[in-house]
């Protein structure tokens, strides 16, 4: 027994300073202003004057309402697509196809899904343009507001198709344990049909594994803002977006009306995830008498076709939306209502390239590091616990999950200030901090699980010959871990490129990314300049995976125990 | 026993040792291991055997309470590092590192205080050799069958010049006829070395050939002594 372990807490500090310090600091610099004390704007009273403000802006109760029913329906719908799906089809050829188009969905930045979904529905769209004039009778975009509705209707869909990959890759994590492979033979070897079979058998076993995922899903809905500028409703628009508005405003007095909104907020995305503890607290009761009575609903095709419609609908929806920013990027001229340009050139994608590197280059340093530096952080941690024996202790994976449990825009604010004092604002590594903060709970998710599965007598055998801790590390935990290391790399440069809040807030206009880029132009009328960041926001997460799936390839080429079909 | 007759003292010690969880004995074991003879443990799953094998070898989890001493050699070893004991381990599966060819698995285990590469790859293709498995180093192990890979184990084991072996049921997956090939192997070798053997087993007949004391851990001692 090692009586003496040097360092054995020194990454679980440093991962909690990364993470708690920000937030705390954050939320301590949110909470200041919103009763009135910002001293570098001269306001040193507590008050409720800025609640005061923020009450008086004209149509406040719907944004707050907007965000609240958008942020929740759309989770909820999300959660329902994937779990009936999933009921229906796990463990089928179609399931396993269907797979194999939503993982790389789940590597589109929202704003990019959210873009590429408004250039399809739009009146001015690519559906509209299928339809039109011979079904439609339209010859030019009709005046309707199917983007930016006023109920939030395009909104919740963008927001479901984002939802969507993303729960449905946690599922699929979760159903490929193999003891739950084996529940679901039993579950049908009993006579239970398919879906009510993993309602009643598989569901309450990987529920848990989904849960808190779940509730980072419905408080990233009801705050978001990228998705909201661009499919949101805009008068009034949902509270978030309208709170960064307010932060940005050149009258400096709105900064404390908008951390104000931004506690508000808070409250919004707490109160939709309570709504949803309450109605999941009401399906558990329910169904815990409905479990023991011996139902198997042995005939569900209709449920399953069903199923698999919605399912297929949203994939497609997503795909054609990603095919239309290719059209869109390619496009010289393209007239209403054509289905496809008159004529074609790369002079936006190379103008793009051309005229703002620094635009690329800044998005794939800021992912680069931040996925470098999260993912060695996160296996730092975890040999450290595995060398001391420890387990990975509850509080720390909770802590380690509670930035994603917190609207954005809540700490943002305050950390917004907080650089703005120290001088920070705006800088590179300001902006790299803000989206730490994000991605390693990401890195730590997607890697934590994989090195628990390690076999630790692999160590263990190393180890009894003589190789030291650091040879153990390098030469055989790491090399058995290439692929869900280079796959958590990936993930961590995606989640770094989907960042638009912290890079428009913390960036300060300074540092600008593709994503906080292509939101911009959103706005603007230059679909072909739009699409092509817009485009770049998703190909530089695929490369990302691109370049996680051939290394192993190549480096495992003749090692059958590492390839993925072993 | 004084620290001069254990400086002369070859074989593994294991002197008063008892291991607890949560205040309940698992296990008491006070024996000598002579060197090239086998102690075979017998027991069911649960009886503390991989604590036992845990607790030698220096991987005792932090919840389990350990008294008595690991004495290798005349050197006493329970305070020191599992790196630095020099106590070979074998598992049930042959565990040989997947993202390594077959040759590369045993150079893993040659000290590198031999740093000539010529001469680990010698030593690497001598050892492949000795258990008749010559030419296969470039080998990817998991294209190995069953038997072949728990031979390159072993001799990825003694190449590390261990000092005594822990034998976790080694043979149970292997099938009959090729089970007692390697058996007979693995005790030839460890005779000729003079290494001191600890074999974990709940085959009969491998306590049989192994010739040595068998203790079982049945029925864990549970009153305090």
């Amino acid at each position: 027994m090692a009586k003496f372990r040097p360092g054995s807490n020194l990454p679980s500090l440093i991962v909690v300073l990364l993470l708690a310090g920000p937030v705390l600091a954050g939320l301590a610099g949110t909470v200041l202003p919103a009763f009135g004390y910002l001293p570098v704007l001269g306001a040193r009273e507590i008050t409720l004057e800025p609640f005061a403000q923020l009450f008086s802006m004209p149509g406040l109760l719907q944004s707050t309402a907007l965000s609240f029913w958008t942020g929740l329906v759309a989770s909820l719908v999300s959660l329902a697509i994937v779990l009936c799906f999933s009921a229906a089809w796990s463990g089928t050829q179609t399931f396993q196809r269907v797979s194999r188009f939503l993982s790389p969905l789940l590597s589109v930045p929202h704003a990019a899904a959210a873009i590429g979904l408004a250039f399809l529905i739009a009146p001015s769209g690519f559906l509209a343009r299928l339809l039109s004039p011979w079904a439609t009778g339209w010859e030019r975009p009709p005046d309707l507001l199917l983007v930016n509705d006023p109920y939030g209707v395009a909104m919740t869909l963008g927001l479901i198709a984002k939802e969507v990959p993303f729960l449905f890759l946690l599922t699929l994590a979760a159903l490929n344990r193999p003891e739950i492979k084996s529940y679901t033979k039993v579950a049908a070897s009993l006579g239970y049909g398919r879906m009510s079979g993993f309602f009643k058998v598989i569901l309450p076993q990987i529920y848990p594994l989904i849960r808190l995922p779940m509730l980072a899903v419905i408080a990233y809905s009801t705050s978001v803002v990228d998705v909201a500028v661009i499919l949101g409703p805009t008068t009034p628009a949902p509270l978030a977006a309208r709170l960064v508005v307010w932060m940005n405003d050149p009258d400096l007095s709105l900064r404390l009306a908008a951390s104000a909104g931004a506690l508000l907020q808070l409250g919004v995305s707490a109160g939709a995830i309570l709504v949803y503890l309450l109605f999941e607290a009401i399906v558990t009761k329910l169904s815990s008498t409905r479990l023991a009575l011996g139902h198997r609903i042995k005939s569900d095709g209709a449920g399953r076709m069903a199923a698999l419609g919605t399912m297929v609908f949203i994939v497609s929806a997503m795909c054609l939306s990603l095919l239309v920013l290719i059209i869109w990027s390619l496009a010289k001229s393209w007239w209403y209502p054509a289905p496809l340009p008159q004529n074609w050139s790369i002079s936006a994608l190379s103008m793009a390239l051309m005229q703002t590197p620094q635009i690329l280059g800044t998005t794939i340093l800021l992912g680069v590091l931040a996925a470098l530096i999260s993912t060695s952080l996160t296996l730092w941690l975890l040999e450290t616990k595995t060398h001391a024996a420890e387990p990975v202790d509850h509080q720390l994976r909770t802590l380690i999950f509670v930035p994603l449990l917190l609207p954005q825009i809540a700490f943002l604010f305050g950390l917004k200030m907080l650089f703005l004092m120290i001088g920070l604002d705006g800088s590179f590594t300001a902006v790299l901090l803000a989206h730490l903060v994000f991605v390693l709970p990401y890195a730590f998710l997607a890697l934590s699980d994989p090195w628990q599965r390690q076999d630790p007598r692999y160590a263990r055998v190393a180890a009894s010959m003589g190789a030291s801790r650091a040879r153990i590390f390098f030469r055989v935990q790491l090399p058995m871990l290439t692929r869900p290391v280079l796959v958590t790399l990936a993930v961590a440069l995606a989640v770094s490129v989907g960042q638009y809040l912290p890079t428009l807030m913390i960036g300060a206009g300074r540092v600008v990314t593709v994503t906080t880029e292509s939101v911009a132009l959103a706005s603007g009328g230059n679909r072909q300049i739009t699409a092509v960041y817009a485009l770049l926001q998703l190909l530089i997460p695929f490369a990302g995976f691109a370049v996680a799936a051939a290394i192993p390839a190549v480096l495992f080429k003749n090692r059958t125990a590492l390839r993925l079909d072993a | 026993m004084n620290a001069r007759t254990l400086q002369n003292q070859k074989g593994l010690i294991l002197e008063n040792v008892n291991i607890q969880l949560d205040g309940r004995t698992l296990l008491e074991l006070d024996t000598t291991i002579e060197p090239g003879t086998v102690l075979t443990v017998m027991g069911e799953s649960g009886s503390g055997k991989s604590s036992l094998l845990d607790f030698i070898a220096g991987f005792l989890k932090p919840d389990f309470k350990s008294t008595g001493r690991v004495i290798l050699d005349g050197t006493d070893v329970t305070t020191v590092p599992a790196q630095e004991r020099h106590i070979g381990l074998m598992f049930q599966s042959p565990l040989l590192f997947p993202h390594m060819s077959v040759a590369q698995n045993l150079m893993f285990a040659i000290p590198s205080e031999i740093n000539n590469r010529t001469e680990r790859q010698r030593l690497a293709a001598e050892a492949l050799e000795a258990v008749n498995l010559e030419g296969l180093g470039p080998k990817d192990p998991a294209k190995l069958s069953g038997g072949q890979q728990t031979r390159v184990a072993l001799m990825r084991t003694l190449l590390a010049r261990p000092k005594a072996l822990l034998l976790d049921e080694p043979f149970s997956s292997l099938d009959q006829s090729r089970r007692t090939d390697v058996r007979q192997k693995v005790f030839s070798i460890a005779r000729e070395r003079a290494l001191p053997v600890l074999l974990v087993t709940h085959d009969f007949e491998d306590a049989e050939v192994a010739g040595g004391p068998v203790y079982r851990l049945d029925s864990p001692a549970t009153e305090p002594q």
